[in-house]
């Protein structure tokens, strides 16, 4: 609960702030922000998170959920340090306040989502992280794609929370409660209700990390949210999820593993496949990202299908190793976006050229995306495939391996761009702003060492349980 | 008379899959939202009548049902507000405008 609290605190300084600083002080809003943002995920990293149940058991934590929390709150602070220039634009800076102030509750909500022990706890949590979120996505007023991601956003958020509910008063029905100890031994995989119950439940999750038949809403949003924003729900929202989603596969609805196996193992393939499909025709780098996300989060859900406590590690190393290289890549794009507002691949002709520093640690991203080993992006793919091996899944992890070929071309098609695509007019050298080049220091020095630090994956399998 | 379990939660799924369907096919963002509210109202009515007829010694149902009342005020806010923003920028409100991200 500490978390919780702790971060609820943070919020509510930067909301009085916002309210009572004099316009003097409010030049230093961003640093303040950042700084008390930085102290509080130091603290959560060094906070150890034993096991304990609050609210009569609706809220759960370990020392697991404590690591994943220490986790998103890092990458709310990257989220932080690479919108500096955005928020300093004269459209947005008098409304910068009310972005971290946001951003912080949609946290909030995440946390609430992760550690909930009963269903309504979860929706709350859901719902907390979801409605700001949309507001988020819609931030930039007077552009019209922000108001259309937006709209598109809560509509498909809010459309699969209603499937999601239904399946849940299915389980109620059946169950006559919705803690989640008392579900977990009820459940069966004979009953109908139980099935719709999962179903259903699944669709909701499916949705938020945009696995493939529920994907359609990722593109457009990706593309029309700012940029800080879009990395921040590509990452924050969906590794959130996934651990959420994970933990109540294994805990809730662990007697219908032989229901749910199956399931996860065609929708992960069809995800994989097609996205990596999409994605090589794509132009637009926002939208090339948004459909690589789909498909790493195919590979995240690999780790998940195999219901063991090394599932679960992987699942949160394969986080770790996606925030990195991920908030690499939109690092990059956001400090070119901002500077001359282009977006597309051929815009990156000769990068290397005239910005070296942002070309190279764009390839890197690409690299460690693309699962090229000794990056980061190599070993977390390498310890989900492992998991599902264990379970005897090669045939999956074959297909999943040669989708890596195809996901590796167009990763490749960018480093391409800016490495050998010659063009008359290259984007011209750029200054990064200082919070930027610290958020992009840390995300290369972690792709470059997560992998090597073996520690950390040890670390992550000590505290990770399964079914 | 007694009505029995059955025949509420029959019109409950008739009202959550007619608002699926009015999701699915409607082309003005309001009317999207309506069918919206039908699917979630679906839902609270399933859980208060489960609640009631199955388990009367508890309230876990009807608290859920409040919850997710007020969470949907808040969705539907939040929705209103981006769509009139949208009509601000587009001067419309159909589905069919929504197009400037394209494949």
């Amino acid at each position: 609960m500490r978390h919780e609290l702790l971060l609820i605190a943070v919020a509510i300084v930067l909301l009085l702030f916002d309210l009572i600083a004099s316009a003097r002080v409010k030049k230093y809003h961003h640093l303040i922000a950042c700084t008390l943002t930085a102290g509080f995920t130091v603290t959560s990293f060094l906070m150890h998170e034993e096991t304990s149940s609050v609210f009569g058991g609706m809220y759960l934590d370990t020392a697991m959920h404590g690591l994943v929390k220490s986790l998103l709150a890092f990458g709310t602070l990257l989220t932080f340090l690479i919108s500096n220039t955005w928020l300093a634009k004269p459209e947005t800076a008098i409304k910068r306040g009310e972005f971290y102030v946001i951003t912080l509750f949609t946290l909030v909500g995440m946390y609430l989502m992760i550690s909930s022990g009963h269903f309504l706890m979860f929706y709350i949590g859901l719902e907390t992280a979801s409605i700001p979120m949309a507001t988020l996505v819609a931030f930039d007023k007077y552009r019209r794609h922000s108001a259309e991601a937006g709209a598109k956003y809560i509509l498909a958020a809010a459309f699969a929370s209603a499937i999601m509910l239904y399946g849940l008063s299915m389980i109620y029905a059946f169950v006559g409660s919705l803690y989640f100890e008392d579900i977990a031994p009820v459940l069966s995989s004979t009953s109908y209700m139980c099935l719709i119950g999962l179903v259903f439940f699944l669709a909701g999750a499916f949705f938020k990390l945009s696995m493939v038949p529920f994907h359609l809403w990722t593109a457009d949003v990706y593309e029309g949210a700012p940029t800080p924003v879009t990395a921040y729900l590509s990452v924050i929202s969906k590794g959130s999820m996934a651990f959420a989603a994970t933990v109540i596969l294994y805990t809730v609805f662990g007697n219908m593993v032989d229901i749910w196996q199956p399931i996860f193992w065609w929708i992960i393939l069809i995800t994989i496949t097609l996205a990596n499909l999409f994605a090589v025709r794509q132009q637009n780098l926002k939208r090339l990202l948004a459909f690589s996300s789909i498909s790493q989060a195919g590979y995240l859900a690999l780790g998940i299908m195999s219901g063991t406590a090394m599932g679960m590690a992987t699942v949160v190393y394969y986080t770790v190793a996606y925030l990195c290289s991920n908030f690499a890549a939109f690092g990059v794009i956001q400090a070119i976006e901002d500077k001359t507002g282009k977006v597309t691949l051929a815009d990156y002709n000769g990068l290397y050229g005239t910005n070296p520093k942002l070309a190279i640690t764009m390839m890197l991203a690409m690299f460690s995306l693309g699962g090229i080993p000794f990056f980061a992006g190599f070993f977390s793919k390498f310890f989900v495939f492992a998991a599902a091996a264990e379970q005897g899944q090669y045939l999956l992890v074959f297909l999943a391996l040669l989708n890596t070929i195809i996901s590796l071309y167009y990763y490749l098609l960018v480093v391409k761009a800016m490495f050998i695509n010659k063009t008359d007019a290259p984007i011209s050298t750029l200054k990064t702003d200082a919070y930027g080049r610290i958020a992009l220091v840390a995300c290369v020095l972690g792709m470059l060492f997560i992998g090597l630090i073996s520690p950390i994956f040890d670390y992550i399998v000590s505290i990770s349980f399964g079914m | 008379m007694d009505v029995p379990v059955e025949y509420y939660l029959i019109v409950s799924a008739f009202m959550f899959f007619a608002g699926m369907y009015g999701f699915i096919t409607r082309r003005n963002m309001l009317t999207i939202l309506i069918s919206l509210e039908l699917m979630l109202n679906a839902v609270d009515i399933n859980f208060v009548v489960i609640n009631r007829f199955l388990y009367p010694d508890q309230l876990e149902g009807f608290f859920f049902t409040l919850f997710g009342l007020g969470v949907t005020a808040a969705e539907t806010a939040v929705a209103i507000a981006i769509i009139i923003n949208i009509y601000r920028n587009l001067k419309s409100i159909e589905v069919k405008n929504l197009r400037g991200m394209r494949y």
